[in-house]
């Protein structure tokens, strides 16, 4: 049932971090007097409109479905969950009214003041990001509330807010936010690159996704690693769940791989003793097994977990290996890498990125089974009683398959257009001699 | 006390997304009707222009209802959600379609595409509200049971429910023919806003004629709620039918094509339909569900909840407002748009106060036709009041 989210995500981690990115092409073209950095940013602005309204209406979507298909959930947690959400509201309304204004207000406001305009909608995106990140991470970590005789007594707003696992959920979300928004507009330019299209406009393009994709990697590994230690302490199961820990134990080996069938590890790496090493620095460290709690507590599909898990460990060692690859090149050379495979991997970055953080989302959903609100309520009590639940989910996925092969298509249209366009200086909004702009509306 | 605080700002918003984004669902409305490629490409142009930069902020709007209901009424939210699932359904679909439908259609070239995404954009437009309106009526009819658990298609199918259906798509598009036609106006394209002025006029009798079906189709399914409704309720059901005559009868005038009145004009029409809302609301105050025991007080949120909503509240006021005051001032000053070009250097804060020369009253002129209107309105409803109690 979870499923339907992955689209929006996918979304919205383009609209929490997409904004930022056309505003670093903006402000190195407005800064630079570059032209192409500024056709960038005005074209890149042209696909934010198309994604922001798509955004806007699953985020419609996502709000009606918390009542039509969780209303459990919301009967019994609404006054505590709502918070959070009418936070992300105020967000959402600034991110709608500055991107009307950002997007239409091209060349008419003058170019700081548009720059300008455009910061809120970065602003938003994360603060707006941090308050839906809170509700995820209360479904992980309630607290914040009391309860009596099956009803909420009170709410302490902030610590429903800032609960426990809202501190290494919100910059790991936030980060592969920023991560898919960077690696995917890149992999969109190195494919163009691949292809032959070595010019300066290509180049800029893969730079301005790349560059801070690149540089937050790092930063989210680690953050990664610290979530990862969080979880084996404060959601034990679904860390055995992870990484395969069948009975609480020390000196525990760490599997990368494998398919785990009644009691057996079938085509894994065994490394011995490394996850008793991650999770507590020493061999010795004891991890819990997912026999502490009865098999019906247990989430459902343990191989998925531990594949999803290792497979965005994997991506994101792969994403920073290109950076450090770039890296080195830049600081011996002062430029980009040559070989085509360095292309090729820009090339899948973008995917890469969006794999991962879709594995990731796995892990923290299915890993959480059978509770939808950790040890308080399952998610069999949460979801509808209505009759037709598979018929509503499959027209929805129908639904999201076919807005996602429009805007696909849209997106592909619009860089086919611009691609037999040349770039005339009609186009650049706040270049030097600026002409009528040829802007081809409906 | 919070609970009753909560109540007045779900209604709050409620008629801000009536008198915004009803709007936009009724500009839809024109956009279906507007007829052929070529007899069509006036107003539809106009109906782009006017709800391209503002229709999303419009729309969050609802997102924002929904939250605060289900954050405020958590029963009485899983109760709707449930007996009402499948128009829920219907008009998700339609804010789904109609809202990629309408971004999808600029960015196309090809005038087939154009027109079934054109299409697509349109007739959700209409089926949306339509279905929004059922489930108000469902409510009102009490047709919601307080623990509803499955879905219920006599609640939402009764003769009441569908009158309000109609009604909420009659009133969209009445709205946004008055609202168009100021925007007519703001061009000067005299043949615009009459052409607006023409729909608005037979909208908005349609609007009251439906309102009055209603009211009559009350009388035998819901004594309760029409007693109500002609009772505490009655100053601001007066208060609706008075702003619709007058809007009728100042868009026979010359006076729609001003510039001067033209904000007078949108302001009486949103100030009705506003009146509608708070009329229901007044109505069925203090019962959450009719027909239930549910009321504002015992279906609240713990109270420190109700508290984090109120101060929600003044923030959205304080934040969005002003912003929504930039963006229709903007958008008001065609400083938004997506085609057509504009000189460089455009100020953005000394623009909106500063008087311009090509354009009439801007932003700086929003405030006073509101303010204008609901001393007219007031005005008529007290003398009409007075003359009955004098009776």
């Amino acid at each position: 049932m979870a499923t339907t989210l992955g689209f929006h995500i996918i979304l919205a981690c383009l609209g929490i971090a997409f904004p930022t990115i056309v505003l670093l092409a903006e402000y190195v073209g407005l800064r630079r007097r570059d032209e192409t950095a500024l056709v960038l940013a005005r074209r890149w602005s042209q696909v934010m409109g198309v994604l922001v309204a798509v955004g806007a209406v699953t985020g419609t979507v996502l709000s009606f479905e918390m009542g039509l298909l969780w209303p459990g959930l919301m009967r019994q947690y609404g006054a505590v969950l709502g918070f959070p959400f009418g936070v992300e509201g105020v967000f959402f309304f600034l991110e709608a009214i500055f991107t009307a204004i950002y997007l239409y207000g091209w060349r008419r406001l003058s170019g700081w003041a548009h720059w300008w305009s455009g910061v809120p909608i970065a602003l938003s995106g994360i603060f707006g990001a941090m308050s839906v990140i809170a509700v995820n991470s209360w479904m992980n970590q309630p607290g914040g509330f009391t309860q009596s005789g099956g009803r909420i007594t009170s709410v302490n707003a902030w610590q429903v807010y800032f609960n426990h696992a809202a501190s290494y959920e919100m910059p790991h979300m936030i980060l592969a936010a920023y991560m898919v928004s960077g690696f995917t507009v890149a992999a969109v330019y190195a494919v163009g690159i691949l292809r032959g299209r070595r010019d300066r406009y290509h180049y800029a393009g893969f730079a301005l996704g790349f560059v801070p994709a690149a540089i937050l990697t790092p930063f989210q590994i680690f953050v990664g690693d610290t979530a990862a230690r969080a979880i084996a302490s404060d959601q034990p199961v679904k860390f055995a769940s992870m990484e395969y820990v069948a009975q609480t134990s020390r000196h525990v080996p760490e599997w990368l791989g494998g398919v785990y069938v009644n009691g057996r590890i079938y085509g894994g790496v065994k490394i011995p003793y490394l996850d008793s090493l991650l999770v507590g620095f020493g061999p010795g460290t004891q991890v819990t097994g997912w026999d502490t709690v009865p098999p019906a507590d247990r989430p459902p599909v343990v191989w998925l977990l531990h594949l999803c898990f290792d497979v965005m460990v994997g991506l994101g060692f792969l994403l920073l290996l290109a950076g450090l690859w770039a890296l080195i090149v830049w600081w011996r050379r002062h430029r980009l890498p040559r070989p085509r495979l360095f292309w090729w991997l820009g090339a899948v970055s973008g995917l890469a990125a969006i794999v991962a953080m879709e594995c990731g989302w796995v892990v923290t959903e299915v890993g959480r089974q059978p509770w939808v609100v950790y040890q308080l309520q399952t998610t069999a009590e949460a979801a509808t009683t209505n009759g037709g639940v598979l018929t509503s989910l499959s027209l929805i996925l129908v639904l999201y398959a076919v807005l996602g092969t429009a805007t696909i298509v849209i997106l592909r249209m619009l860089a086919r257009r611009w691609r037999r366009a040349e770039v005339s200086e009609a186009e650049v909004p706040y270049g030097p001699a600026a002409g009528p702009l040829n802007q081809v509306g409906s | 006390m919070a609970a009753d605080t909560v109540g007045g700002i779900l209604l709050a918003a409620v008629t801000l997304y009536a008198v915004l984004g009803g709007a936009d669902f009724g500009a839809g409305l024109w956009d279906l009707l507007a007829g052929g490629d070529r007899r069509g490409r006036a107003p539809r142009q106009l109906i782009d222009t006017a709800i391209t930069p503002v229709w999303e902020a419009n729309h969050v709007w609802l997102v924002f209802i929904l939250v605060i209901f289900w954050t405020a009424f958590p029963q009485a939210f899983a109760a709707v959600m449930n007996a009402a699932a499948l128009p829920l359904w219907l008009a998700l679909a339609g804010i789904v379609l109609r809202g990629s439908g309408f971004a999808f259609r600029k960015e196309v070239h090809r005038l087939d595409v154009q027109r079934i995404l054109g299409a697509t954009f349109a007739f959700s437009s209409l089926v949306t509200p339509f279905f929004m309106g059922t489930v108000i009526g469902a409510i009102a009819t009490g047709g919601i049971p307080a623990d509803a658990s499955h879905a219920i298609l006599s609640a939402w199918t009764s003769p009441t429910a569908l009158l309000a259906g109609f009604l909420f798509v009659g009133a969209c598009g009445y709205l946004a023919a008055v609202y168009l036609v100021g925007e007519a106006a703001r061009d000067g394209n005299r043949r615009l806003a009459a052409y607006f002025a023409r729909r608005a006029q037979a909208a908005g009798v349609m609007a009251g004629a439906l309102s009055l079906a209603a009211l009559a189709e009350l009388h035998t399914s819901n004594r309760f709620l029409f007693d109500r409704l002609t009772g505490r309720a009655l100053p601001l059901v007066v208060a609706a039918g008075v702003c619709g005559v007058a809007v009728v009868v100042l868009l026979a005038t010359p006076l729609t094509a001003s510039r001067r009145w033209e904000g007078t004009i949108r302001a009486i029409a949103a100030l009705g339909v506003a009146a509608v809302v708070w009329g229901l609301g007044v109505a069925q105050y203090p019962v959450l569900l009719p027909g239930t025991s549910v009321t504002l007080g015992n279906a609240g949120a713990p109270h420190a909840t109700l508290v984090a909503l109120v101060v929600l509240f003044v923030v959205v006021l304080l934040l969005i407002g002003p912003s929504f005051g930039l963006l229709f001032a903007l958008a008001g000053r065609r400083l938004l748009r997506a085609d057509e070009s504009a000189p460089l250097g455009a100020s953005l804060g000394a623009g909106a106060a500063a008087p311009s020369t090509r354009r009439g009253p801007g932003s700086a002129g929003r405030q006073p036709p509101i303010l204008r209107a609901a001393a007219f309105t007031l005005a008529v409803a007290v003398a009409l009041l007075r003359r009955r109690q004098n009776h």
